[in-house]
């Protein structure tokens, strides 16, 4: 079946229609990663947009179930050059076809999505929609588009209600460590599936309590602590700092999620009251963002946003460079932070753009990517032991 | 951190003569990385015994040594320039273990010279095996089970404890010489002996067999601040088994999720930061293929074949940035040259699939056993792009020059289900195919992946391409099963052959549906950001990204594809001479060629590089987008040659010398007619299409005859007949490809062979120099050990050669550059044949005679004189040293190769010997070959009846030099009769100890080993020459250079005379 996605700015892309078969209204934005699709999916920081992935070749490895990033996907559409007639790896459960099709994600696929990246780069993200009708009338969509907006998403992406995910004890808790898998065959034929290999190597943050605010948490969050041995809360976005504090945690973690961060008002609100506290606070992407919007910062939106794998951050208190997993369309804005309040801790090698802070005077630090990676690459994952060695620091004082 | 201030005179050693394993690769990463340093005001002296190299030009370093590479040479070099450090991660194995032996010799700390890049102590945790193994242990990196062992009995028990099969690896080899998998104890001895001979320090390590696993490939960059980036990652379709260089790799990886991705860049960056590399480094893995086990099977911490390959695929100029990495600078401090925005911290991500595929020799070496192992034997490769996998396959195919064009190109279909059972299981270059017939007779996925391990997704591609053949043969052709044919690369003379329909109207249904290839630019960013370098690839079904330009003049300059034996990187250093010198001349440039290994296809030589088959379509595709207003093809080798006709009817003017003249030059009629107004003899002869003709005309000139194909480069298919049944024979193989030209058969004249290339106007020429070759007739020229200035022939044979190169040049209306080979016999001169274009020898005449003679050319093309250029025409005045061109081969690596020379040529790449006197720039030459002589002063000689009268009087020279001399029966009986004390050793099938048994105790220099006239169909001469091949022990097929090599060991050569190629001035320039 034939499929259009139609932009803001009246530019049509005819291709072949894939996954669910709806009509959809959105924001269409690029991913660069070359594998991590269903990762990208299911990263509840997707909602209210439609994602275009330049790699042109997607679905070859399929889909397994365990990678998901969060329950559901999240994207309200797909975009991509080319999907994989047959999937090949050892783990799949489905095909990438069969997932959207069970996700009720609608996409596109067969368009020139270079070309689509394209004008996204040069004319700023932009608007569009995703239909099946031939004889879909320009005149009457496009006013529709131009009004369009993500609107209020993190209410929709995070978890109804608390849970708590309990820390590993032993490292053998974690599954076969990187590096030391070994393959069983008995097991293989078995249908027992090796879990994903863990790349940490010491339960540095056992007995450690952590509390996280799921502003659309990706689940990696919570694992990279657990898997270090940290008992995590994970708490619904509406929770008040109150109650948070009331738990008595020895460290907070503030996730990553979808849309505009100056909609979130009412968090922002308690994230204030997180911040006016000793209690040491790790935040990733909105997150970060919130917590400088709560500070007395600024954000805005960026012409059309960092989304990849492939963005070298520069840690400033070491002076390292990180390649990092990155999802994000708005950034704060350096020049009107107070030092006071915060500094730049990282920034974005390739266009100078802010990528993480450091509160002055505070056991807070926050970064605009990724640590978590899923997809993408796990070189800042030291971050979260950076956040351990906080708590600890701060439980001693 | 800034670039470290002490550095300003750097040693850039290069990876010297091509063989295989060690290719033009390190000439592209060389060049770059010299380029790069220059950029920075670094002063480079540069080592390389390679004059056909671009890295080797006067422009690229300051100070060119192209000397052999030896510790000894190298201690010379340093101790006259003095240089503050050296590099030695550029030259691949050859250059790294030199700057290795450098500096564990001490040489290095005590003339203060600092190296460079990676640290000693990091090359020997890498390179070392157990060392290594140790590395990995310590930081959890897993490595297959395996040990280190020095003799065959450890290694016997060892794989005793962990069982067959096991993989063998010796350390410090290239291209993996002398490993291979032993499936049994036999096996084991044999391998692990021969291994542990050529280990520069006697070790192999045995290892755990993870064949059929996958084989992933990471290129990582790290800088001195411990900043760490993957380039790109690889996936070998060849399981673990293969070497890498002979598999099919497609980047990025694409059978891998994001777990598997991400587990092994972790691992890979955790490796190259514990072995604390600063620069490149390449990480290769194997990966379970129903599981999360990997192993590491090697580092290479340095640039190599896979770091061009990298480049190529990504755009990131992995060698640029090692140089400056090497300098002190950090990623972060060094731009991205594509984009101009990003940096060199940044990691490339790609919006394309880019499939590799080897070129392997088995078309020259008919004989050789085509399997492919652990062990490299292809001598080229080349890379294609596409927005799909299938595409990308399919222009590779074409893009190999192998009369090869889709998946139908070797016809399988006879094989039963059950017999491409057995079929599947060899593991050669032709598996694709195989697979191909396997899907087409209906085998499923799940038992060809089980018999050849190659993962179900490549096999779906392969199927969707099988498909495509089907639905094109059943038609009907409509617009849209044109459109995907397209989509996914299938050639218009390909569906015109399924369809049966003829290949201009699918030409023109493509046309009117607007069914036409589109650019899209390679940007190491997937469009995220701006670039602005002009690299395309072609696509079907896209929007067109190539920019339009509408210059004053634009020339297309086309490439010579994949290295091949005949066609080597020397055509590559044209093409890119030319392209400069047309740049210079203010046209655009725009090059099309299709190899990664490649100076030609580094993104900043031409004004736009367009990665694509060398085909008259593809480049007819180009030529719609780019509208040049000429071609230069005469620089391209026979790759670009052949593509003239074609240019020409897409109505693109060919510069320089015109098409018909350069068939005039083929064709024998044409050409005897030219002959005959010039008044130049030439050796009789005749055309020929069948056995028949080919055996009348042999027995109108009586025998000795040479037989060869028209149009052919390297001499390809050509041999010496002697009979009837020879001409029969050599019929038979040349006509088993479908030939387009006749067949030459000439009387086979015996004289010293000459060669010139020269510049002609159209009015004047100028000759740089005359080569005269140390063999005789009869060697084709290419593996003929070539001396300049000719030593040998008169006054009046130089005359007459000078003015038969005029008359021809003239009138075949030569415009630019023309090679003609000569025999001369006494002071009579015969012409064998003329190319008028560049060939082998530009390269090397150029620097040896400083007269730049593709810019030369180029520029006589574009209009100017000879005379406007400063020159005065004719034979230009000689030099007063001598610089002698040796040939190199690769014999060792494929075994089962004839290696006895003849008039088809079999080296793969040269070396240079440069000295004031004749005997020490031959001793330099060989030395630079390898012939390092002499160590045990035992020999064996065996040859011809013919040629014994010459072994008596070289037995007797190297009997003066204390050589103990063993020969076969006759040739014993002849030595000893004139006086000669050899002694005798019996025959292969005689009783112990036999000719072999001296061979395999390792203490022979050097067999001579002439075969019988015309073509050696005793095995036991074949076996000789074989065993002292893969034992690592010099071989001799040729009298001449017998001769050559104890002439050349005559004289003690302690101190060498060391000449700075780049202060070499032509002595014919006018001075202005």
């Amino acid at each position: 079946m034939k499929a259009f996605l139609i932009l803001e700015d009246g530019t049509v892309f005819e291709g072949t229609h894939i996954g669910a078969d709806k009509e959809i209204i959105s924001e269409i934005v690029f991913n660069t990663s070359m594998a991590g699709y269903l990762e990208v999916l299911t990263d509840p920081s997707y909602a209210g947009q439609a994602v275009c992935m330049t790699y042109p070749l997607i679905g070859n490895y399929g889909v397994c179930l365990t990678d998901m990033e969060s329950r559901r996907a999240w994207p309200d559409g797909f975009i991509v050059r080319e999907l994989s007639r047959i999937p090949s790896n050892f783990r799949k459960d489905i095909t990438i076809q069969e997932f959207l099709t069970q996700q009720d994600i609608p996409g596109i696929a067969g368009i020139d999505t270079r070309a689509l990246t394209k004008i996204l780069r040069e004319k700023g993200t932009m608007n569009g929609m995703i239909t099946t009708d031939e004889n879909y009338d320009l005149d009457n969509i496009l006013p529709k588009l131009k009004e369009y907006t993500t609107g209020k998403v993190v209410e929709k992406v995070t978890c109804p209600e608390k849970y708590v995910i309990k820390g590993a004890r032993t490292l053998s808790e974690n599954g076969p460590l990187s590096g030391s898998a070994k393959f069983v065959p008995e097991d293989y034929k078995a249908g027992k599936r090796e879990m994903r290999p863990s790349i940490t190597k010491s339960l540095n943050g056992l007995g450690k309590k952590v509390a996280l605010l799921d502003l659309g948490a990706k689940d990696n969050i919570a694992h990279s602590l657990a898997q270090r041995g940290c008992d995590v809360t994970v708490y619904p976005a509406t929770t008040t700092a109150q109650e948070i504090i009331a738990d008595q945690p020895d460290g907070i973690m503030l996730s990553n999620g979808p849309g505009d961060p100056k909609e979130c008002t009412g968090i922002i609100a308690e994230i204030k009251k997180l911040y006016d506290t000793d209690i040491p606070i790790f935040a990733i992407c909105l997150g970060h963002q919130l917590m400088a919007l709560a500070t007395g910062a600024d954000t805005f939106k960026m012409k059309y946003g960092h989304r990849g794998g492939n963005h070298p951050v520069k840690d400033l208190e070491t002076g390292r460079v990180y390649i990092s997993s990155q999802n994000h369309g708005y950034v704060v804005d350096m020049d009107k932070l107070d030092a006071k309040v915060a500094v730049p801790a990282f920034i974005n090698v390739n266009d100078g753009t802010n990528e993480g802070l450091k509160y002055t005077g505070k056991n807070i630090f926050t970064v605009q990517y990724h640590p978590e990676a899923c997809p993408g690459p796990q070189d800042s994952s030291y971050l979260f032991d950076r956040f351990i060695k906080m708590m600890e620091v701060n439980k001693d004082a | 951190m800034p670039k470290n201030p002490n550095v300003k005179r750097v040693m850039v050693i290069g990876s010297g003569p091509i063989v295989i394993g060690q290719a033009a690769e390190f000439d592209y990463a060389g060049t770059q990385a010299c380029r790069s340093l220059k950029e920075e005001g670094v002063e480079v002296i540069l080592v390389n015994s390679n004059p056909a190299t671009i890295m080797t030009d006067k422009n690229i370093a300051d100070k060119v040594y192209i000397e052999p590479l030896t510790a000894k040479v190298l201690e010379q070099i340093i101790e006259k320039e003095k240089p503050d450090s050296i590099l030695p991660t550029l030259g691949g194995q050859a250059g790294l273990n030199l700057g290795m032996e450098l500096e564990e010799s001490g040489f290095l700390a005590s003339h203060n010279v600092k190296l460079l890049g990676t640290t000693a102590a990091t090359i020997k945790k890498a390179e070392d095996r157990q060392e290594f193994k140790d590395t990995m242990e310590k930081i959890g990196e897993p490595c297959a089970a395996s040990k280190v062992v020095e003799s065959i009995e450890d290694g016997i028990a060892f794989t005793n404890t962990i069982g067959y099969p096991v993989v063998l690896r010796p350390a410090y080899t290239l291209g993996g010489s002398g490993g291979g998998i032993a499936h049994n104890q036999m096996e084991l001895e044999t391998i692990l002996e021969n291994g542990l001979r050529l280990s520069r320090v006697g070790q192999v390590l045995v290892e755990r067999c993870i064949a059929g696993w996958k084989e992933i490939e990471y290129e990582v960059m790290r800088d001195s601040a411990g900043n760490c980036i993957t380039v790109c990652n690889m996936e070998n379709i060849d399981p673990v088994g293969v070497h890498t260089g002979d598999s099919i790799v497609v980047a990025p990886s694409q059978t891998l999720s994001d777990k598997e991705y991400q587990m092994l860049r972790t691992s890979a960056l955790n490796i190259i930061d514990e072995l604390q590399i600063t620069g490149g480094c390449n990480v290769q893995f194997a990966l379970h293929p129903t599981s999360f086990e990997y192993c590491v099977i090697e580092v290479n911490p340095r640039v190599s074949r896979s770091s061009a390959l990298a480049s190529k695929a990504t755009g990131y100029p992995i060698a640029k940035v090692a140089a400056k990495i090497a300098l002190g600078y950090t990623l972060d401090e060094i731009k991205n040259a594509i984009t101009g925005k990003t940096y060199a911290s940044f990691e490339p991500t790609l919006d394309y699939c880019v499939v590799k595929l080897p070129r392997l020799p088995f078309d020259k070496f008919i004989t050789a056993k085509r399997t492919l192992t652990t062990q490299m034997k292809a001598t080229g490769e080349v890379m294609s792009i596409c927005n799909n996998f299938e595409g990308a396959l399919m222009k590779a195919i074409r893009s190999l020059e192998q009369h090869v064009d889709c998946l139908l190109s070797y016809d399988f279909s006879e094989l039963s289900l059950e017999e491409l059972k057995d079929r599947l299981k060899i593991v050669d270059d032709q598996r694709i195919y195989v697979i191909a017939e396997a899907l087409r007779k209906g085998m499923d996925y799940d038992t060809i992946h089980e018999i050849t391990m190659i993962d179900e997704w490549f096999i779906d591609k392969l199927a969707i391409l099988v498909e495509m053949e089907n639905a094109l043969k059943e038609g009907p052709l409509t617009v849209e099963l044109l459109k995907e044919a397209k989509r996914i690369e299938f050639p218009d003379n390909v569906i015109s052959r399924l369809t049966g329909i003829p290949e201009e109207e699918i030409k023109k249904m493509r046309y009117d549906n607007g069914i036409v290839a589109a650019y899209k630019m390679v940007d190491t960013c997937a469009a995220e950001f701006e670039a602005s370098t002009p690299y395309y690839y072609s696509v079907y079904g896209s929007e067109n990204e190539a920019v339009e330009t509408n210059p004053p003049k634009k020339v297309l300059v086309l490439g010579s594809g994949p290295i091949r034996i005949g066609q080597g990187i020397e055509f590559d250093y044209c093409s890119v001479h030319a392209t400069w010198a047309f740049r210079k001349a203010g046209y655009e440039t725009v090059i099309i060629n299709n190899n990664p290994e490649t100076v030609s296809t580094d993104f900043d030589i031409a004004d736009k590089l367009y990665f694509e088959p060398l085909t008259p379509e593809d480049v007819e595709s180009i030529v719609n987008i780019e509208k040049p207003d000429g071609a230069v093809v005469q620089f391209g080798g026979q790759t670009a040659i052949k593509l003239t006709e074609s240019l020409m009817k897409m109505g693109v003017p060919i510069l320089g010398t015109k098409a018909e003249d350069v068939d005039a030059a083929e064709d024998r009629e044409l050409f005897d007619k030219i002959l005959e107004q010039t008044e130049i003899p030439r050796a009789a002869g005749g055309t020929v299409y069948t056995a028949e003709e080919a055996k009348a005309v042999a027995n109108r000139l009586g025998y000795p005859v040479l037989v060869r194909p028209s149009y052919v480069l390297g001499g390809q298919g050509m041999q010496i007949a002697i009979s009837d049944e020879e001409i029969e024979e050599f019929m038979n193989i040349i006509n088993r490809i479908a030939q387009d030209h006749p067949i030459l058969v000439d009387k086979y004249l015996q004289g010293k062979e000459i060669e010139v290339d020269a510049v002609c106007d159209g009015t004047d020429i100028l000759i740089p120099g005359i080569m005269e070759h140390i063999e005789r007739t009869g060697v084709h020229s290419g593996d003929s050990i070539s001396v300049y200035p000719a030593p040998t022939i008169s006054r009046t044979v130089k005359e007459k050669i000078a003015e038969y190169t005029r008359r021809l040049a003239k009138a075949l209306h030569v415009k630019g550059l023309i090679n003609i080979q000569f025999i001369a016999i006494g002071e009579d001169v015969y012409v064998i044949e003329v190319n008028p274009r560049s060939s082998r020898t530009v390269p090397y005449i150029s620097k040896v005679t400083g007269i730049p003679i593709v810019d030369l050319a180029t520029e006589v093309i574009i209009g100017k004189t000879i005379r406007e250029l400063g020159y005065e025409p004719g034979l230009q005045p000689e030099a007063d040293y001598f610089a002698i061109k040796m040939p190199v081969f690769s014999f060792e690596k494929i075994r089962g190769a004839e290696i006895s020379l003849g008039p088809e040529m079999k080296s793969t790449g040269e070396c240079l010997g440069i000295a004031k006197t004749f005997n020490e720039a031959l001793y330099k030459a060989f030395l630079g070959a390898g012939v390092d002589l002499p160590k045990y002063k035992q020999m064996i000689i065996t040859v011809k009846d013919a040629d014994k009268g010459e072994a008596i009087e070289i037995a007797k020279r190297f009997e003066k030099l204390g050589y103990i001399i063993y020969a076969t029966r006759s040739t014993c009986a002849a030595l000893q009769e004139a006086g000669v004390k050899a002694r005798k050793v019996n025959k292969i099938s005689q009783e112990s100890p036999t000719v072999m048994d001296l061979i395999l105790g390792h203490k022979i220099d050097l067999v001579i080993d002439t075969p019988t006239q015309g073509r050696d169909k005793t095995r036991d001469g074949f076996l000789i020459r074989r065993t002292a091949i893969e034992t690592g022990v010099n071989c001799i097929t040729a009298m001449d250079t017998a001769r050559a090599l104890v002439t050349s060991m005559e004289q003690k050569h302690e101190k060498f005379t060391l000449i700075d190629i780049a202060t070499v001035k032509s002595r014919g320039l006018k001075e202005e």
